[in-house]
């Protein structure tokens, strides 16, 4: 269903590292045709750096941490979202965004996640309730168990947020990372806090 | 007194001249470059692992006629799932819903929209049940009924836990070939 073979290949491999090679390879084609020995050995050399630094770069955002672009209003006392005309990635806070090799959440993180209703996306919530816990649903009297496994994430801003509200607990395999530092815009470079729900969750 | 002085005095010199004369920049620099070369194919593994091909260690009798009780090595490539197009048959890996530190084979049986008909407990009487799946999900399935944790018991399974799709087998030797569509 993809549209366009860019596209395709995006998918692939993740990202814009991808898009950044091709181009790069075929820029050395087009150059390598009439070049001297020492041009075309001096492009093999910068070829070779850079796809080194792309796989480090790879690793780096997989196993350490990354950035992310936070768009959108759910999460909205924490994250903003300006109206301005920046370039789509400069529109909302930039943020750090921390990978761990074992669940090491607690209650009130904010974590990123892969969406259960579509793979390709990754929202960013707080986490309201772990496995085990009892937890009063908002909005009604029912008190429910969090199934093995599981976590319950919701919105700081409840009235525009799609969350467990509306798919109701996510499994801890879609869970990303943390996210610990708003890095841009730099007014507003700060920690953020982990604000955990007391009044209506119970820890077991 | 003053001779054991002079002697310490003496070694001390030597030992200061001979530390001076340890090629220390280049050890230097030949360490620098082992570890970077340790640095960058811990890199390539791990790339080509998360984003190409890796193997997996699958074992259990969930599988049982495809994959054998004792374990096999499988093949996994992970462009199939990044790219969205996991169809009806494949044998995938997924991080268990119920506990995320286990990885999980089974058989996609339903896709996003599909009608899927079970039976609720093939030991004990024929009753089926039929669900559909919620857009996003699959359903997931072993290949040995009797005896398989799988969508029956979880329900639907997120698209987002599939890691890969387990396509051929690698060890044990008598055992090598593909994973079919069909056992």
């Amino acid at each position: 269903m993809s549209s366009s073979i860019s596209d395709i290949l995006s998918c692939c491999f993740g990202s814009f590292y991808f898009v950044c090679l091709v181009f790069f390879l075929m820029a050395w084609f087009f150059f390598c045709r009439n070049l001297d020995m020492e041009a075309a050995n001096f492009l093999w050399f910068s070829l070779k750096k850079s796809i080194t630094g792309i796989m480090f770069g790879l690793t780096i955002s997989d196993k350490f941490f990354t950035v992310y672009s936070v768009t959108g209003s759910s999460m909205h006392p924490t994250f903003t979202t300006s109206n301005g005309s920046f370039p789509a990635f400069l529109k909302g806070d930039i943020v750090l965004v921390e990978r761990f090799w074992d669940d090491k959440l607690s209650h009130g993180d904010v974590i990123t996640f892969k969406s259960p209703t579509d793979h390709k996306k990754e929202f960013v919530k707080r986490l309201i309730a772990l496995p085990g816990d009892w937890m009063q649903c908002p909005n009604s009297h029912d008190i429910v168990k969090i199934p093995e496994g599981h976590c319950w994430v919701e919105g700081d801003n409840r009235s525009s947020s799609l969350d467990s509200r509306h798919f109701g607990p996510i499994p801890l395999g879609l869970v990303r990372g943390r996210v610990t530092h708003i890095i841009w815009p730099l007014k507003r470079i700060s920690k953020v806090e982990r604000k955990a729900v007391m009044n209506r969750v119970y820890r077991t | 007194m003053s001779a054991a002085r002079g002697r310490i005095a003496a070694f001390l010199t030597d030992a200061a001249s001979r530390f001076s004369h340890i090629p220390w920049r280049s050890i230097g620099s030949d360490a620098l470059d082992r570890a970077s070369l340790v640095v960058k194919a811990a890199c390539f593994v791990h790339v080509v692992n998360t984003y190409i091909v890796g193997i997996a260690f699958v074992r259990g009798p969930s599988m049982l006629p495809t994959i054998n009780l004792t374990g096999d090595v499988v093949a996994v490539e992970r462009i199939t799932p990044r790219r969205g197009t996991v169809e009806v048959g494949d044998v995938v890996i997924l991080i268990s819903p119920e506990n995320p530190r286990k990885t999980v084979a089974k058989r996609v049986v339903g896709l996003q929209g599909d009608a899927v008909t079970f039976l609720v407990d093939p030991i004990h009487g024929n009753a089926t049940r039929t669900v559909a799946v919620p857009m996003g999900h699959v359903w997931v399935q072993g290949d040995n009924i009797y005896s398989s944790r799988d969508s029956r018991q979880f329900g639907p399974v997120p698209y987002g836990l599939i890691q890969g799709r387990a396509f051929c087998k690698v060890w044990p030797p008598e055992a090598v070939g593909f994973i079919g569509e069909k056992y």
